[in-house]
C-alpha cells in the first residue's frame, strides 16, 4: 500500500470527523450555518456538495437554503481550489496602478480563465477581487495569507515559479 | 367604525378609510375597493417587498411598499400620483428587459400577471435594452417545467414551498445580476426533494415554472385510428374548468366536458369519482379492520400523490401507516386496464387511459413503477385541467354552446361521497359514511358530516360513531402534514384517521387547475362540489350498483386478494437528491473491504454519525484501516430500519458497533 494513499484516506476520514465536531460544537443550530460552512471550507478548501448535503440534513434545513447561502458570498467556493490560492486586487488604486496586467500575466503563466481558475494540479486557483484594503501597496496580490504589495506582472510570475519550484522538491 | 369599536382611519386619496385590523397597508388599500398591483405578495406568504409594485406615498414618510408598511391611524395616503404611476412602469419595464419576452409562444400567455400589469399600466415600450443571457429550461420533472429565463425573481414560489409545503426544493441561488432561482446545487428539479404538487407554478406571476403539457401525446393518441381512447375525468376539474370559458369558479360543467370530450374524439369518457367510491369501500375496510382488531393506527389517506412522495422522503417510519390503497386515479387506471379492453374488445395494448385532473404530482403518480401493468402504464397520460381548456380551444370547441352529454357506464355512475373527494375533509366525510353503517349496522339517514367540512388547516375532531369514538384529523398543505406526522412519530396524539392533502383547500385548489387568485375562488369551487352531492341520487359510496357489480365480476369482496392485487399498492423509503456520497477513503476495488454508512435524515436520526465515527476508531485501533473503504453515504433507502450500514455486499439494518464490526472482521477473514 502505497504511503500517498493511506495518508489521503486518513485526510478523508479526518475531515468528515472534523465537520461532525464542528456541527456538534453548533450545536445543530441553523442560524449558525455561516459560521458552520465558513469553518467546513477551511477543512476542504471548498464545500463538496456532499458535504452541504450531510449539513442541510444534520441541521434540518433542505439542501437548497445551504446552496442559496453558499452560493452567494464570493468568500464559499463550490469548486475545488488549489494549493495556493492567488487574490489579485482589482480596487480602483490597485486598476490604475496596473493590476489588469498582473492577471493576464498569471492567466498565461498558469493557462487558467476566470470561469477555469484552478490549475489541473490544483496547487493554484487565481481569482480577481474587489479589494484587498491595502491601497497604499497597489498593485497588490496575495498567496494564501501571504501580501505582496507593488507587483508587476514579471515579479508575479517569478513568486509563482518560487512555489513551483518549492513544490517539486 | 371598526369591529373595535374604535374609528381609527387613514386619508386615503383624501378619503377616509377604517383601520379594521389589518395587517398591512396593502390589504387596507384592497379592502378599500383599489386593487394595487404586486407580484410578490400573497396573504398567505411571508412578506418579502421585493417586486416593489405596490408602492404609494405617505405623506412625511415618501414612497413606501404598502405590502411591508403597518397602517397607523392618521396616515395620508396617494395611490396614483404622477411619480408613483411613472414609478411603476420602471419597475415593469425594468423587469420586462431582464424577462424572455416570448410571450406569443409562453404556455402562461393567457393567465400571466407580467403581461396583465404591463398592459395595465400602460408600458408600450421597454426602453432598455435586454441583456441575453440563455439558461437551460429544466424538464427533468414529470410534472412541472422551469424556465429560468421567464423568472422575475419575485420568491414567490420559493416561499410558497418553504413555508406552506415546509419543503424548500427550491431556493435563491447565487448573487446580484447572477441570482437565479434552483433546486439545490443547480441540480434539475427532478432529482431532488420536489414533491410535484405545483404550488410553485400556481403562484408564479410569469410562465417561469408551468405544469408540463401532454397535449400532443394525447392528441397523437385520439388521432390515431388503431388506439381506443378512454378518459376519467376528476371531481375537482368539473367545477372549474368553466373559468377558462368566462363562467363562475364552482358552476359543474360535467355534462359539457362529456360532449367536448366526445367530440375531441375520444371513445369513452368515465369519472374518476367511480374509483373514489371504490377507494372509499377499500380504504374504509381497511380502516374498520385496522380500529377493530386492533392495528396499526393512526391510518394516513393515501390518495394525494404529493403527500405520498413527501412521506417516503421524510417519514419512512409512517409508511407503515399509510392506507395501502391507491389513488383514485391509479383505481380507475388499474381497472380500465383490466376490464375495459373485454368490454369495449379491444386488445390491451390499444386501449389509451387519459386521466383529467387539478394535479401536477397525478403526472408523477401516473409514470411510478408500481403502477405497470403488463400492457405498460396504467394510466397512459395526465391531463391537467388548464390543459383540457386549451385542448378545447385548439379543437375549436366553443364549449358555452355544447349540448351536456352523459358519462358513459358503468365506470361513469357515481355517488355524492366520490364528487367530495376534490375539497378538503371530503375523503374522511365518504369514508364516515360508509363505516358509520359497518360500524354500527344501521342506515345513515342523513350523510353530511358537516363537522368534517371548512378551510381550518389542520381540523381535529372526535366523533361518536355507535358505541366507537373515532378522532380525525385533516390537514391539508405539507407544512400542516409535517406538524401531525411529528406528533404521531413522537406518539403524541391517538388519531385514528388522518387525511392529508397537500394542498392548501384540497383538490379543488391543485396546481392545474385554472389560474386563480386562491380563496374565495378555492372555496366557491368547494361548495360546487358539496352542491354537486347534494343534487345526485345516491351519497354512500356502498349504494352504488356499478360498484356492488365490480366487486361481485372481478373483485370479490372490499379487501379480498383479488381487490389488494388490483387496487393497493406499497410504499418505499425514497431517497431526497440524487448522488451524494462523502468518501472517506480512496480508491476501492484494490482488494479493500466496502464500507458504507447511511447518513440520510433517517439514519442520521438514529444515531449512523456516532457510528460511523466508532467505525472509523475502531479500525485505526484495531489497525485494519487501510483494509477498509470507509464511505459516508446518502441512503440505503430502508429508512426505517436505520442506521444501515453495508459492508461488502451485505446490508444491515438495525445496526450497531458490535453487529457491524463483527460482520467487518468476519468478511476480512475471508478476504484473508
Amino acid at each position: 500500500m502505497c504511503s500517498s494513499c493511506c495518508n489521503a484516506q486518513q485526510e478523508q476520514v479526518r475531515r468528515f470527523e472534523k465537520v461532525c465536531r464542528i456541527l456538534d460544537k453548533h450545536q445543530h443550530n441553523p442560524s449558525r450555518l455561516i459560521p458552520i460552512l465558513q469553518e467546513v471550507q477551511k477543512e476542504y478548501r471548498y464545500l463538496p456538495e456532499e458535504v452541504m448535503a450531510f449539513i442541510a440534513t444534520s441541521l434540518g434545513i433542505s439542501p437548497a437554503k445551504v446552496y442559496g447561502v453558499a452560493s452567494f458570498y464570493a468568500n464559499f467556493a463550490l469548486k475545488p481550489k488549489g494549493k495556493y490560492v492567488i487574490h489579485i486586487c482589482e480596487g480602483t488604486a490597485c486598476h490604475v496602478k496596473g493590476s489588469g496586467k498582473i492577471k493576464d500575466a498569471l492567466f498565461k503563466k498558469l493557462n487558467v480563465t476566470t470561469e477555469n481558475n484552478t490549475t489541473p494540479d490544483m496547487l493554484f486557483t487565481v481569482q480577481p477581487v474587489s479589494c484587498l484594503g491595502a491601497c497604499g501597496l497597489a498593485p497588490v496580490m496575495t498567496v494564501n495569507e501571504e501580501v505582496h504589495g507593488q507587483v508587476t506582472p514579471e515579479a508575479a510570475t517569478a513568486i509563482v515559479d518560487e512555489i513551483i519550484k518549492k513544490e517539486r522538491n | 367604525m371598526n369591529t373595535n369599536g374604535t374609528n381609527e382611519h387613514i386619508l386615503l386619496n383624501g378619503q377616509p378609510v377604517v383601520i379594521n385590523g389589518q395587517k398591512n397597508l396593502l390589504e387596507l388599500i384592497r379592502s378599500a375597493g383599489i386593487e394595487l398591483p404586486t407580484f410578490c405578495y400573497h396573504s398567505k406568504l411571508s412578506v418579502y417587498g421585493a417586486c416593489r409594485l405596490c408602492i404609494v406615498e405617505i405623506d412625511g414618510m415618501g414612497v413606501v411598499t404598502s405590502c411591508s408598511t403597518v397602517p397607523t391611524p392618521g396616515m395620508v395616503v396617494h395611490t396614483h400620483t404622477d411619480q408613483l404611476r411613472k414609478m411603476r412602469r420602471v419597475f415593469l419595464e425594468l423587469l420586462l428587459a431582464n424577462h424572455h419576452q416570448s410571450c406569443t409562444t409562453c404556455d402562461k400567455s393567457d393567465a400571466c400577471k407580467l403581461q396583465e400589469l404591463a398592459r395595465q399600466m400602460g408600458v408600450t415600450d421597454v426602453r432598455f435594452p435586454s441583456i441575453p443571457k440563455e439558461m437551460q429550461t429544466d424538464t427533468s420533472s414529470p410534472s412541472l417545467v422551469r424556465d429560468p429565463n421567464k423568472c422575475i425573481l419575485c420568491g414567490d414560489c420559493v416561499r410558497a414551498c418553504s413555508e406552506i409545503q415546509g419543503i424548500g426544493a427550491i431556493d435563491f441561488a447565487g448573487r446580484g445580476a447572477g441570482t437565479v432561482v434552483a433546486p439545490a446545487f443547480n441540480k434539475d428539479l427532478g432529482e431532488v426533494d420536489c414533491v410535484n404538487c405545483g404550488l410553485c407554478a400556481s403562484v408564479c406571476p410569469t410562465g417561469a415554472i408551468v405544469p408540463k403539457s401532454e397535449i400532443e401525446e394525447v392528441w397523437k393518441a385520439v388521432n390515431d385510428p388503431n388506439v381506443t381512447v378512454v378518459a376519467q375525468i376528476a371531481p375537482a376539474v368539473r367545477v372549474a374548468l368553466g373559468e377558462m370559458f368566462g363562467l363562475e369558479p364552482g358552476v359543474a360543467t360535467t355534462g359539457r366536458i362529456v360532449a367536448a370530450l366526445k367530440k375531441i374524439g375520444f371513445d369513452k369518457v368515465f369519472d374518476t369519482s367511480f374509483a373514489a367510491d371504490l377507494t372509499v369501500l377499500e380504504e374504509a375496510t381497511e380502516f374498520i379492520e385496522r380500529k377493530t382488531l386492533g392495528k396499526k393506527l393512526p391510518l394516513f389517506t393515501s390518495c394525494c400523490p404529493g403527500w405520498v412522495k413527501y412521506a417516503e422522503q421524510y417519514y419512512p417510519e409512517l409508511l407503515p401507516n399509510l392506507s395501502s390503497c391507491r389513488s383514485p386515479q391509479q383505481m380507475f387506471g388499474s381497472l380500465a386496464k383490466t376490464t375495459l379492453p373485454d368490454q369495449l374488445k379491444v386488445k390491451p395494448e390499444q386501449l389509451y387511459v387519459v386521466s383529467i385532473m387539478p394535479c401536477t404530482a397525478k403526472k408523477f403518480e401516473a409514470k411510478r413503477p408500481e403502477f405497470r401493468g403488463p400492457a405498460g402504464a396504467d394510466v397512459d397520460a395526465v391531463l391537467t385541467t388548464q390543459e383540457l381548456g386549451k385542448m378545447i380551444k385548439q379543437a375549436g370547441i366553443q364549449f358555452h354552446k355544447l349540448t351536456p352529454e352523459s358519462l358513459d357506464m358503468p365506470m361513469g355512475f357515481k355517488t355524492g361521497a366520490g364528487v367530495i373527494f376534490g375539497t378538503t375533509g371530503g375523503v374522511s366525510e365518504a369514508v364516515l359514511r360508509y363505516a358509520h353503517e359497518k360500524l354500527t349496522g344501521t342506515r345513515l339517514e342523513n350523510p353530511d358530516f358537516t363537522d368534517v367540512r371548512g378551510n381550518t388547516g389542520i381540523l381535529s375532531k372526535t366523533l361518536r360513531i355507535g358505541d366507537i369514538y373515532l378522532k380525525l384529523a385533516i390537514v391539508h398543505s405539507l407544512s400542516n402534514a409535517r406538524k401531525i406526522a411529528d406528533q404521531v412519530k413522537a406518539g403524541n396524539c391517538d388519531y385514528d384517521l388522518i387525511e392529508v392533502m397537500a394542498c392548501p383547500g384540497g383538490c379543488v385548489a391543485g396546481a392545474g387547475q385554472p389560474v386563480c387568485e386562491g380563496g374565495e375562488v378555492i372555496q366557491q369551487r368547494a361548495k360546487g362540489l358539496y352542491e354537486a352531492d347534494k343534487t345526485l341520487q345516491l351519497h354512500k359510496s356502498q349504494d352504488n350498483p356499478y360498484i356492488q357489480q365490480c366487486y361481485q365480476t372481478t373483485l370479490e369482496k372490499p379487501g379480498s386478494h383479488k381487490a389488494h392485487e388490483m387496487l393497493h399498492t406499497e410504499y418505499n423509503s425514497r431517497k431526497r437528491l440524487c448522488g451524494s456520497a462523502i468518501n472517506l477513503s480512496e480508491g476501492s476495488g484494490d482488494g479493500k473491504l466496502n464500507v458504507s454508512v447511511c447518513v440520510g435524515t433517517g439514519c442520521y436520526l438514529r444515531g449512523s454519525q456516532t457510528l460511523l465515527t466508532q467505525l472509523l476508531d475502531n479500525a485505526r485501533t484495531k489497525g485494519i484501516d487501510d483494509k477498509l473503504h470507509i464511505k459516508a453515504t446518502f441512503c440505503f433507502e430502508a429508512c426505517t430500519k436505520g442506521p444501515t450500514i453495508k459492508v461488502g455486499d451485505t446490508i444491515i439494518e438495525k445496526c450497531d458497533l458490535k453487529t457491524a464490526t463483527r460482520e467487518i472482521d468476519s468478511q476480512l477473514k475471508v478476504h484473508a
